[in-house]
């Protein structure tokens, strides 16, 4: 046991902050920071920069073009760039579909989509869940017809993350409607311009648009686009999620949120003192950092052992549900801080609105942000859904 | 001991209950929340016809109502259909404080729905302190800024705190006063708000000091825990229906037991909440009011952040969708902790004044 980093990890820190110093765009940095909307465009920057140094897909092998970070290396950027006010990384082409392909794709497959997720050619979205399949995922209708070499798709996705930017999506289909439910299912990569593809935008509750509904009506999609072996999709799906899963503790955005309120309870004052000095205030933040300081170390002990090939399947649902109900006190703590001023409306972080927030201490959109921090503990496989899998795990011996 | 509401109360309610639900939908509420004003007109005229305005003030004040009891009824409703028009501010508050200061017959125009008011009191960095007042009175000339004033580009009368050396006064102002700017802004939970600044502006005295703005916050307060217990009632409704609706799994969501007891815990909570409602109400005129609205805020705030959280969590993503009603309703609940104090706030008080 040694808590401490290594003299080569101090190094990967150090060089982790020029480069966070040098090359994040000020602008873009400044948006995280105000909790302002990202454009595509944002995004699509910092993933250029980040893939210009090789540091994009951090968890690929080096023999998929990856940076093959280790664990204790992933955690030090997950800080650091929480840290800096850098955007979080796209998941849904680097964290989730590559490691899918890597695994069960083919080897031309491989050669075509990986490469183009590296360079911004595609940006994807994951068409999980259904109107009537949230957390019992297997029990998804959107149907997949093999009609020669294609598959002809017909239902709906819903809550699809930046589905409005996305030219390419990742689907569970039934591809067979007569057996149990998770053997019926496959996983299709479909392109989002064919014929029969809608995207409608869902608003969330705190204004913002986020999330899609996305409508296939026949759909052709060449029988080319499966993964692996038609029937087979849940097993990759599962895979996926567990890989979603590690990330989860969020163990960054907890820091760099936790940061903020300190920041915004030292400037606020009650009752003629700093925020941060009344007891109540200052017991608040402490419960959670408490908690914090713990679940990043079960962050590392937990990832770690992922990379030593054990699976993290019961592991990472503790993370997750844990992670999720820290990061969602810290939020709970930020608009607490700001008093009257957590009231606002800060449309500024909805795109094409222009009304200003007015608090003088810069708190940012806090109540918005609790809002739609919400998602943490619903979204990924429910926080119930976590628990359950922990309790047929440890309960009855097997998952 | 006798729970029950009066006839004129139990009328009062049964007439708001129909109103709200046949005429608040959530559809039309979403239609007020992107209006540029933020509120309806319209609405506002009939509720004040149905008498929501009158109930708020006593015979004396030109009203018929006017005790806590009145107040929580009316607001409860309010809460109840998530109505985001400014009855708390421009109607209670505003109204209120110029029924003391004698001002009948601005009163009788508000209480005819005529005229909008707003309190413009908290200060930036003030918090929820009642005696943080920076803005300088010079004379009848007010010169100072005001934070986050509700109902402040509707108003045609500001009600303003100003210092005068050691004494803090009230002072009205009209709407297009020399040296006053408003720059307005919608709020998170509907309704608007706006910065204030006032640049050596005329005021008139009301007579009134910082004795005055406690008794008005202490109806208010009455009013805003009333107002959430009636969202709260809304939310644990909302999921509860939909706990019996919702399938997953080949069955109701709701014969999980893992969810059942959840729900469970929230009608628990909220009996609590409307009992501590009904203290706020009845102790409104004791000695010992402070303590009393304190603990019913502190423990209104405390199951609110329970029923909004629970209620969005057992829903699932449905509830994080703007055009569904539970996710206006939570809002109002969360948000309602920033208003004359947050848990923590009255915690402390309650703490001070029990001691005592």
């Amino acid at each position: 046991m040694d808590l401490s980093y290594s003299p080569d990890e101090l190094a990967f820190q150090d060089e982790l902050r020029s480069f966070l110093r040098d090359e994040l765009p000020g602008d873009i940095a400044d948006k995280v920071r105000l909790g302002a909307d990202l454009s595509k465009d944002d995004m699509e920057r910092w993933h250029a920069i980040l893939n210009a140094r090789g540091w994009l897909a951090q968890n690929w092998p080096h023999a998929f073009g990856g940076a093959e970070w280790s664990a204790v290396q992933r955690h030090i950027y997950d800080v650091e760039a929480a840290a800096a006010h850098a955007p979080r990384i796209v998941p849904f082409g680097l964290s989730m579909l590559g490691p899918v392909l890597q695994k069960f794709g083919s080897k031309a497959q491989q050669d075509h989509w990986l490469p183009r997720i590296l360079d911004g050619s595609d940006w994807w979205c994951q068409g999980y869940s259904e109107p009537g399949a949230g957390s019992d995922l297997a029990s998804l209708k959107t149907r997949a017809v093999r009609d020669g070499d294609h598959y002809i798709v017909n239902g709906q996705k819903t809550w699809t993350t930046l589905g409005q930017h996305a030219n390419m999506i990742f689907c569970l289909v039934r591809t067979d409607p007569d057996v149990k439910q998770q053997e019926g299912i496959s996983f299709l990569l479909i392109d989002m311009d064919s014929p029969g593809v809608e995207v409608r935008p869902i608003i969330l509750l705190d204004g913002c648009h986020e999330v899609n509904e996305v409508w296939f009506t026949d759909v052709r999609v060449p029988a080319d686009n499966l993964v692996g072996e038609e029937n087979k999709g849940w097993t990759y799906a599962k895979y996926l999620l567990t890989h979603e899963r590690t990330g989860l503790g969020g163990v960054g955005s907890s820091q760099a949120g936790l940061a903020a309120v300190k920041r915004l309870a030292r400037a606020e004052n009650h009752n003629g003192k700093p925020l941060i000095q009344n007891p109540h205030f200052a017991a608040r933040i402490a419960q959670v950092e408490i908690d914090m300081r713990a679940m990043a170390t079960s962050n590392l002990r937990i990832v770690s052992q992922a990379a030593a090939g054990g699976a993290p399947g019961l592991e990472a649902s503790m993370l997750k549900v844990k992670g999720s109900i820290i990061r969602q006190e810290i939020n709970d703590l930020a608009r607490r801080a700001a008093g009257p001023y957590a009231m606002p409306f800060a449309s500024e972080a909805v795109e094409g609105a222009n009304d200003t927030i007015p608090d003088p201490h810069g708190a940012g959109p806090v109540a918005a942000q609790y809002f739609n921090n919400r998602k943490l503990s619903i979204f990924g496989g429910s926080n119930e859904i976590q628990r359950g899998i922990i309790a047929k795990v440890t309960m009855s011996g097997g998952a | 001991m006798n729970f029950d509401l009066t006839e004129e109360r139990q009328m009062l309610q049964d007439t708001l209950r129909r109103y709200l639900r046949d005429k608040y939908t959530t559809a039309k509420r979403n239609d007020i929340l992107g209006s540029d004003a933020g509120m309806s007109s319209d609405i506002w005229a009939e509720l004040a016809e149905l008498g929501v305005i009158g109930a708020l003030f006593t015979e004396d004040q030109g009203g018929f109502g006017g005790a806590g009891f009145d107040i929580a009824v009316v607001f409860e409703e309010l809460g109840r259909a998530g109505v985001v028009e400014p009855f708390l501010d421009s109607a209670l508050l505003g109204g209120r404080l110029l029924a003391a200061a004698g001002k009948s017959e601005l009163v009788e125009q508000m209480i005819g729905g005529d005229v909008h008011l707003a309190l413009a009191h908290g200060e930036p960095g003030g918090r929820y302190d009642l005696d943080h007042v920076h803005t300088q009175a010079d004379g009848d000339l007010l010169t100072g800024r005001k934070a986050v004033v509700m109902n402040a580009e509707a108003a045609d009368y500001l009600i303003v705190s100003a210092r005068n050396g050691d004494t803090i006064g009230l002072y009205l102002v009209n709407k297009g006063a020399q040296g006053l700017d408003v720059q307005g802004y919608p709020l998170l939970a509907g309704g608007r708000a706006g910065e204030v600044t006032l640049d050596k502006t005329p005021g008139q005295a009301l007579g009134l000091g910082l004795d005055d703005l406690q008794n008005a916050t202490a109806l208010a307060l009455v009013a805003q825990c009333a107002e959430t217990l009636g969202a709260m009632e809304t939310a644990t409704h909302l999921t509860k229906d939909y706990l019996m609706t919702r399938t997953q799994f080949g069955r109701p969501i709701g014969t999980f037991q893992a969810l059942a007891h959840r729900m469970s815990d929230l009608l628990i909570e909220l009996e609590q909440a409307r009992s501590a409602v009904i203290n706020a109400a009845g102790y409104l005129e004791s000695s010992d009011r402070d303590m009393h609205l304190s603990a019913s805020k502190n423990l209104i705030g405390r199951v609110g952040r329970l029923v909004a959280e629970e209620a969005i969590q057992m829903h699932g993503g449905i509830a994080m969708t703007q055009e569904y009603e539970l996710a206006h309703i939570a809002k109002r609940i969360v948000m309602a902790d920033h208003r004359f104090g947050d848990t923590d706030y009255h915690l402390e008080r309650f703490i001070a004044l029990s001691a005592a």
